[in-house]
């Protein structure tokens, strides 16, 4: 590990402030500190973020929740509140990683975690999200895990989390602070960027901005299902994950909500596919035109083309499952 | 740097380096050499100890942000003389063959019964809402996070089976 400052903030708009002089933020460290042993990433100055007032959840006025950036991941799975209303996020977080590191990892890292594309933790090799300019070695090597859509040239990483991929089925929005203490809110999908010809550059955020809040609007209603298809039955990475909030009224879908996981640079939604199922009556053949609107543009690379087809039968067998009657 | 680290009730002022994981500081600083280096990188368990009572990774934090918490390492857990029922329980179901991931699945397994008593869900859970019964599937899925090279997991969930059965 390359060496670094250290500096215990006191509070967001402090933390904000270092980090705007060129700090990296570190609260849970499950993600960072395993790239700085790497020395993938090597900051030279950390500001600990763990003893800001973000922990807590709170209900919103519009019937939803605040959550806290430094509420851990374990603490978030287990809250009743969020049990009740939204059992997508419980079922994506305890999905991932274990009890150990679910317990120091953070709402806010979980989003900002990065890639786990072998060879962006891979000094020796190309990466042009680690090393701009230098190349991509995922590309006609192996590529597993990497992305079918939303990829480009320079980059067909996907974003590892799961947690990320339920709060964009339920439109999740997070509340950000500046440098300059002044705070905005952007919807989650706009938190992320494409990697396009600069795929260093993983989010929107501006330089020591600071993620405070994630906002989960008022529950609604239909059944949530989160499946993940992977390597192994637990502790590993999404190959493709389906995250779904779908009702039934009267014969027809009332409600649609659809996110993926494994499968972009990004958690993955289209309103579009949402768009199309409201009003239809469920059948193997509308999850067959539903599955075709999301992997249009899909493309394989080779070691992961097998995704293509997996995520069409996972959504299948996530419509499925959330549309059949409740005496079968 | 300067840290105050409350490991298993006694204070120790440590100097050190920004760098220096919770784990080195134990081993390499203190002399705790109870809870084991395995990969590092947070992926095999065998650092497990327990903060403020709950179980994380030794290697993936840093000395310098526990000033102030209640550390817990498998020297507190019990001694020799004085075997915490867990350790008991893994010795009475041979729990382990060669023994170096044993402290961590016991710091593991400790702080792992008391989130299952606080009515935790876990991945195989099929209502989240609900406080599940530590079936085997149950108790598997929440050890994932500890791993044995030599494979002793049936006795390992055997010990924490009837530990969990004797305290519920």
């Amino acid at each position: 590990m390359r060496p670094f400052d250290y500096t215990r903030a006191q509070d967001s708009a402090e933390a904000a402030r270092i980090a705007g002089q060129g700090a990296t933020f570190i609260a849970g460290g499950t993600n960072l500190l395993d790239l700085m042993k790497l020395e993938v990433m090597t900051p030279d100055h950390l500001v600990d973020i763990t003893h800001l007032d973000l922990n807590e959840i709170t209900q919103t006025e519009a019937g939803g929740l605040r959550i806290g950036a430094l509420v851990t991941n374990s603490d978030l799975a287990a809250d009743m509140a969020v049990r009740r209303g939204w059992p997508l996020l419980p079922k994506a977080l305890l999905s991932g990683a274990t009890g150990q590191l679910r317990n120091k990892a953070t709402t806010g890292g979980n989003l900002l975690q990065r890639t786990r594309c072998y060879y962006f933790y891979d000094p020796d090799m190309p990466c042009n999200k680690r090393e701009p300019g230098s190349g991509c070695a995922a590309m006609g090597g192996m590529n597993r895990l990497h992305a079918i859509l939303g990829a480009s040239d320079a980059c067909i990483a996907t974003h590892p989390s799961d947690m990320a991929v339920a709060l964009r089925a339920l439109g999740a929005h997070v509340d950000l602070m500046a440098e300059d203490g002044s705070t905005r809110t952007l919807p989650l999908g706009d938190l992320y960027r494409l990697p396009g010809d600069t795929p260093e550059v993983e989010t929107n955020l501006k330089p020591g901005e600071l993620i405070t809040h994630v906002v989960l609007p008022a529950p609604v209603h239909g059944r949530q299902i989160y499946r993940k298809v992977r390597d192994r039955a637990s502790y590993a990475f999404a190959l493709v994950s389906v995250a779904a909030v779908i009702d039934v009224e009267s014969g027809v879908i009332s409600q649609a909500k659809l996110a993926f996981g494994g499968i972009a640079p990004m958690p993955w939604r289209m309103t579009e596919i949402e768009d199309f199922l409201i009003g239809k009556a469920p059948s193997e053949d509308l999850w067959e035109e539903a599955a075709d609107l999301l992997l249009s543009d899909a493309r394989g690379q080779g070691s992961n083309d097998f995704k293509i087809p997996l995520a069409r039968r996972t959504l299948a067998a996530v419509l499925n499952e959330a549309t059949r009657g409740d005496d079968q | 740097m300067q840290t105050k680290l409350t490991i298993n009730g006694n204070e120790h002022d440590l100097e050190h380096d920004t760098r220096t994981t919770l784990l080195d500081a134990l081993r390499n600083h203190l002399g705790l050499s109870g809870t084991k280096k395995g990969c590092d990188h947070g992926q095999c368990g065998a650092c497990t100890i327990l903060i403020n009572g709950r179980r994380i990774n030794a290697c993936l934090t840093l000395a310098c942000m526990h000033d102030g918490d209640e550390i817990t390492t498998i020297e507190g857990i019990g001694t020799p003389d004085n075997l915490s029922p867990m350790q008991a329980a893994f010795v009475q179901h041979d729990g382990f063959q060669c023994g170096y991931c044993t402290p961590g699945q016991i710091c593991s397994a400790t702080a792992m019964l008391e989130e299952a008593r606080m009515g935790w869900p876990s991945h195989v859970t099929d209502d989240v809402t609900s406080a599940p019964d530590l079936t085997d599937t149950e108790i598997s899925e929440r050890m994932s996070g500890n791993l044995c090279r030599c494979s002793a997991y049936p006795n390992i969930v055997d010990a924490i089976r009837q530990v969990s059965e004797k305290t519920t």
